[in-house]
């Protein structure tokens, strides 16, 4: 059952920093994806709290979305 | 003993630009202002067109919640433009204000419409929920009937409370967050301390589950 979700529910990681720290930095973990760079090297426990919080995972999509879409938003 | 150096690196040229412009007075800091509304309403119905299937309506409607949280997030970023560090872009720190400002306009939304369950004792939908193997029968039922005492037996009234809603009803957790007058980051916590405490009463009754990447299965 490794990997399903089931074990995914029940697994908790030590380095998960919650939601509110996740949220803190969430500008600069996306700037740092959008830029090819691992964000998981400087923020671990942001990378353990977002494999396993999908409201948080799913706010850092739309920033990315976001940046990606730059060029047209920008006015 | 000299300061410890700055090894941020220098703000990127256009969130400099942004900055000073904004930080302006005159013509020049009235014409940032502008942009970055122009910005802000762009982004946020970037954003509210994303989620526009939670938001469950769409067109004039969702331009107009678009304008709200424009307004809105430009009085938070001039408010808050002496907190910019420089650590990524201007557009996307930007960016963050409008994504979770559309997060808590989501929740608040659902949460008025009213018809959002915040709470089941359906306990038959608990293999569905966590994704348990339908083909494996006798292993899931055991499972879901082991994860089931363990819900009841060792977790706290407040755990069981949040484990039914957003395992059983699937209560998004910002809804649930205005319901109990609580907020994500509090719930997230009460449910991973749940988490933690249910794959101990698991691995007590023989089921394997791996501390952070395991699987779980009888050992």
């Amino acid at each position: 059952m490794s990997g399903s979700p089931i074990s995914k529910f029940l697994s908790t990681d030590p380095q998960d920093v919650g939601c509110e720290e996740a949220m803190a930095v969430l500008h600069v973990y996306a700037d740092l994806l959008h830029d090819g760079v691992d964000p998981a090297q400087r923020f671990p426990g942001v990378a353990a709290h977002l494999r396993a919080c999908g409201p948080c995972e799913d706010d850092l999509e739309g920033i990315l979305a976001l940046i990606k879409d730059d060029s047209r938003l920008l006015p | 003993m000299s300061p410890e150096p700055d090894v941020r690196p220098p703000p990127h040229r256009d969130s400099a630009e942004w900055i000073e412009a904004l930080r302006g007075t005159g013509p020049e800091h009235d014409a940032a202002v502008s942009r970055l509304h122009a910005l802000l309403v762009r982004a946020a119905l970037a954003e509210t067109h994303r989620r526009r299937d939670r938001f469950g309506f769409a067109g004039r409607e969702l331009e107009d919640l678009a304008q709200q949280v424009a307004n809105d997030t430009a009085v938070a970023v001039l408010r808050k433009l002496d907190e910019f560090r420089g650590e990524s872009r201007f557009t996307t720190w930007v960016y963050r204000f409008v994504v979770l400002e559309v997060t808590s306009r989501l929740g608040r939304h659902l949460w008025r419409r009213g018809d959002v369950p915040l709470d089941s004792q359906d306990w038959e939908v608990l293999p569905d929920r966590l994704g348990l193997d339908p083909a494996a029968v006798v292993e899931t039922v055991e499972l879901a009937e082991h994860i089931r005492t363990a819900v009841e037996q060792d977790l706290t009234e407040h755990q069981r409370r949040i484990f039914r809603s957003l395992v059983l009803a699937r209560t998004p957790v910002d809804v649930l967050a205005l319901e109990r007058d609580s907020n994500r980051n509090a719930i997230y916590k009460t449910m991973f301390d749940a988490r933690r405490t249910l794959r101990l009463a698991l691995t007590r009754n023989g089921f394997t589950v791996g501390a952070t990447t395991g699987g779980g299965g009888r050992g």
